[in-house]
């Protein structure tokens, strides 16, 4: 049990009352590691169960993919909004983990019926919509700004967890009741419920984060962007967004170049996701130390080099784990340390909004960047595509640098 | 409420929440056992009356078709209804003039594509990824092609893709995905990261065939040329073509109002006048159909909880669809 560990490693500074703050990220921790075991195991199979199982086609599928694209990232803004509104991160949190619990045996009676998947599916997707922002809301409470890189890190690390086990869970119970694709769907249900018990039992929500102000109002939320260092941090998260092509095309670069069996595509995301799992906490620890711009920095450095490699000389085995290896980094430097620097500038009533701004302008802005680079692929052919891409994560990069250079030095001396 | 309450409560739930996925998975509604009457016996792609090989099942002079029951390789006279169910294996297959080709599971998480002989022993193995979704032969039993489905890599989060392969058995010529293919799109060369292809039904020169492509949410029929590399778009929305023996016809499924989410309507392309004619299928057909003969197309449809069944229809907008052989599907003539 490695409990007393993390505890250690975050309380230092004062033992009791931190006790409860480092506690309470472990509890967070514990609770998305459970909730990702939970969808992990219905993302791994789902294709499995509508084309084994329904005999559906390829087409079908794609209907079912495009359901949601974009609205989770404005759902987050209702999230945020309604958790810092009705001053409980934790209840908006917890119908979102709710709702995607109630979503998998709801896949059960959906049936054949594409229509009713894609509504399914879109249920799942609300939820997580929905409790993304209050989530880190709760963490930044969690700690002292000092330590929100690491307090973030962990998150990072046991979602990670959680979504690595997942796809191992589905195909453990596949086995064990000889292919039974709802037993999947019942036991993704029980363990996601788990996760709620988890929620409600052991994530604390700190009094006074509900200071006696009045009501939060949409004009409150509009007004957190008249703070210039926040308007600069959400133009820099979209920045980085716009440098992001996503991972369905880095994959299908590496497969190109390399000539890849096609048989080992699926393994790509299974070598990112190893490197991010085990990158995101030392990364947040480091963050704390050196400052959360320049890992920040490092993470756009290394999603430069990731692109310009996909259409570099080097090839072989060497070019397959440098490429996975740092574009895990690239997520482990980026994901939960802009949410660190985040943290800080917000004012502790509208802090789940603030948060979700953050979140949204640059899942808003990866939205253009990959309609972009589809487009580049077909005027300049992949190699073209991927240098075009190099190219706009540097500039990016220096956009990033040039916006928060004076914000974060002062925040970690704090 | 103290911690070690809290824990006690935990673990409370967490050994009732085991015990209903646990009870769930042990008393889970199990699909009644189909009725089938099989014969024993050696199952054979071989045709005509008197074939040595033949079982008592597949004795039966005239047509025989070939189709899939419980995941394994079926051969059923045509109207009769006794069927002999081999020992082989598949989640897709076709078969024709002795070869056929069988997508089956290799171990609990990977597929491969095995190229089988008229007694169905294995010619030739090799993995494919993703999830079986097509398979076909060509008329002489020369060439094959399979169509795999890839996603899955993040809960719907990423764009589904296809995977389709070509096999000429007589070379060893293998091309494992037509992405690899030049395309030209209405004319002019094209291309794009987006470009799927599926659903590969070939000429009677064993070189050129009909796929599906799908790029920027259309789809497309492309006629392919395997020695060249290259394949041509010659008209949208049609999808799964399947070439009829007489060489003149596709049959194929439309996407009502060009609309997958709408469903599919079976239809005929003819490929002289370009002329499309709806069958009398009422329901949505995902499938790639097979030609029983000129006039006839079989494919698979599914009752709610995924029992398939295999129907035919006329090709020619005429008649009504009848059903051919239940709890089976993945059909393909024997001749």
């Amino acid at each position: 049990m490695s409990l007393p560990v993390y505890l250690s490693t975050i309380e230092r500074p004062s033992r009791g009352r931190l006790a409860f703050m480092g506690g309470n990220v472990l509890a967070l921790g514990t609770v998305s590691l459970i909730t990702d075991v939970s969808s992990e195991m219905v993302t791994a199979i789902l294709p499995l169960y509508l084309v084994l199982g329904l005999g559906a086609g390829p087409l079908a599928y794609g209907v079912l993919d495009g359901v949601y694209t974009g609205a989770t990232a404005v759902l987050r803004i209702v999230g945020g909004f309604v958790a810092d509104r009705v001053r409980s991160r934790k209840l908006v949190a917890g119908l979102g983990y709710g709702l995607s619990a109630l979503a998998k045996p709801a896949l059960l009676l959906a049936g054949r019926s594409v229509p009713a998947v894609g509504l399914v599916i879109a249920a799942d997707r609300l939820g997580k919509g929905l409790r993304t922002a209050p989530r880190d809301a709760l963490i930044t409470e969690a700690v002292p700004p000092s330590q929100l890189g690491r307090a973030f890190g962990l998150h990072r690390t046991m979602d990670a967890v959680g979504a690595f086990l997942g796809p191992l869970v589905a195909l453990g119970v596949l086995a064990l009741t000889a292919g039974s694709y709802d037993a999947v769907f019942v036991t993704s249900f029980c363990v996601a419920a788990l996760a709620v018990v988890v929620l409600v039992l052991f994530v604390r929500e700190k009094a006074a984060a509900a200071s006696p102000v009045a009501a939060i109002r949409l004009g409150d939320a509009v007004r957190l962007l008249a703070d210039a260092r926040l308007r600069r941090l959400v133009v820099a998260a979209g920045l980085l967004g716009l440098a992001t092509i996503g991972d369905g095309f880095v994959y299908l670069l590496l497969q190109r170049r390399e000539e890849l069996s096609v048989v080992w595509f699926p393994l790509l995301a299974v070598g990112t996701s190893l490197s991010y799992l085990l990158l995101a906490t030392p990364l947040g620890v480091l963050a704390d130390r050196i400052g959360r711009l320049p890992v920040l920095a490092g993470g756009g450095v290394a999603l430069a080099v990731t692109y310009l490699l996909l259409t570099g000389p080097l090839g072989g085995p060497p070019l397959l784990v440098l490429v996975l290896g740092l574009y895990g980094l690239f997520y482990a430097a980026t994901d939960g340390v802009l949410m660190a620097l985040a943290g800080p500038l917000l004012p502790a009533g509208l802090r789940a909004t603030g948060l979700a701004l953050v979140q949204t302008a640059q899942a808003l802005t990866y939205l253009v960047s990959s309609v972009l680079f589809g487009l580049a692929w077909q005027t300049w052919g992949p190699a073209g595509a991927g240098r075009a891409a190099a190219l706009l994560a540097v500039v990016a990069l220096a956009g990033i640098v040039l916006l928060l250079r004076n914000r974060t030095r002062p925040e970690v001396a704090r | 409420m103290t911690t070690r309450r809290k824990l006690l409560l935990t673990a409370l739930a967490a050994v009732l929440l085991a015990a209903a996925a646990i009870g769930y998975a042990v008393s889970r509604p199990r699909p009644s056992p189909r009725p089938v009457a099989a014969a024993a016996g050696p199952v054979t792609l071989a045709t005509g009356p008197g074939t040595p090989a033949a079982g008592p099942g597949t004795r039966a002079a005239g047509p025989r078709i070939l189709a899939i029951t419980d995941r394994h390789l079926t051969v059923a006279p045509l109207g009769g209804d006794s069927r002999s169910i081999s020992g082989v294996e598949c989640l897709r297959a076709y078969a024709a003039a002795g070869t056929a080709i069988c997508l089956r599971p290799k171990t609990a998480w990977s597929y491969e594509a095995a190229v089988l002989d008229e007694e169905l022993h294995e010619r030739t193995a090799f993995a494919v990824p993703g999830l079986p979704n097509r398979a076909r032969v060509s008329a002489s039993g020369r060439m094959v092609s399979w169509t795999t489905f890839v996603g899955g890599d993040s809960y719907a989060g990423s764009a589904f893709s296809t995977r389709t392969g070509i096999l000429d058995t007589r070379t060893g010529n293998r091309a494992d995905t037509l992405e690899n293919f030049t395309i030209r799109r209405d004319g002019r060369p094209y291309r794009s990261a987006d470009v799927n292809f599926w659903g590969v039904t070939f000429t009677a020169d064993d070189n050129r065939f009909y796929a599906t492509m799908s790029t920027g949410r259309k789809r497309y029929l492309v006629l392919g040329d395997f020695a060249a590399r290259s394949v041509t778009t010659i008209k949208e929305n049609v999808e799964c073509p399947s070439l009829s023996p007489d060489g003149t016809r596709l049959a194929f499924k439309q996407a009502i109002n060009a609309d997958p989410a709408r469903g599919w309507r079976l239809s005929v392309l003819d490929l002289s006048t370009m002329r499309v004619t709806e069958t009398t299928e009422p329901t949505s057909v995902d499938d790639q159909a097979a030609w029983l003969d000129d006039h006839t197309l079989m494919y698979t449809l599914r009752t709610g909880d995924g029992t398939p069944t295999v129907w035919s229809v006329p090709a020619d907008g005429t008649g009504a669809p009848h059903p051919l052989l239940t709890g089976a599907e993945s059909p393909a003539p024997l001749k």
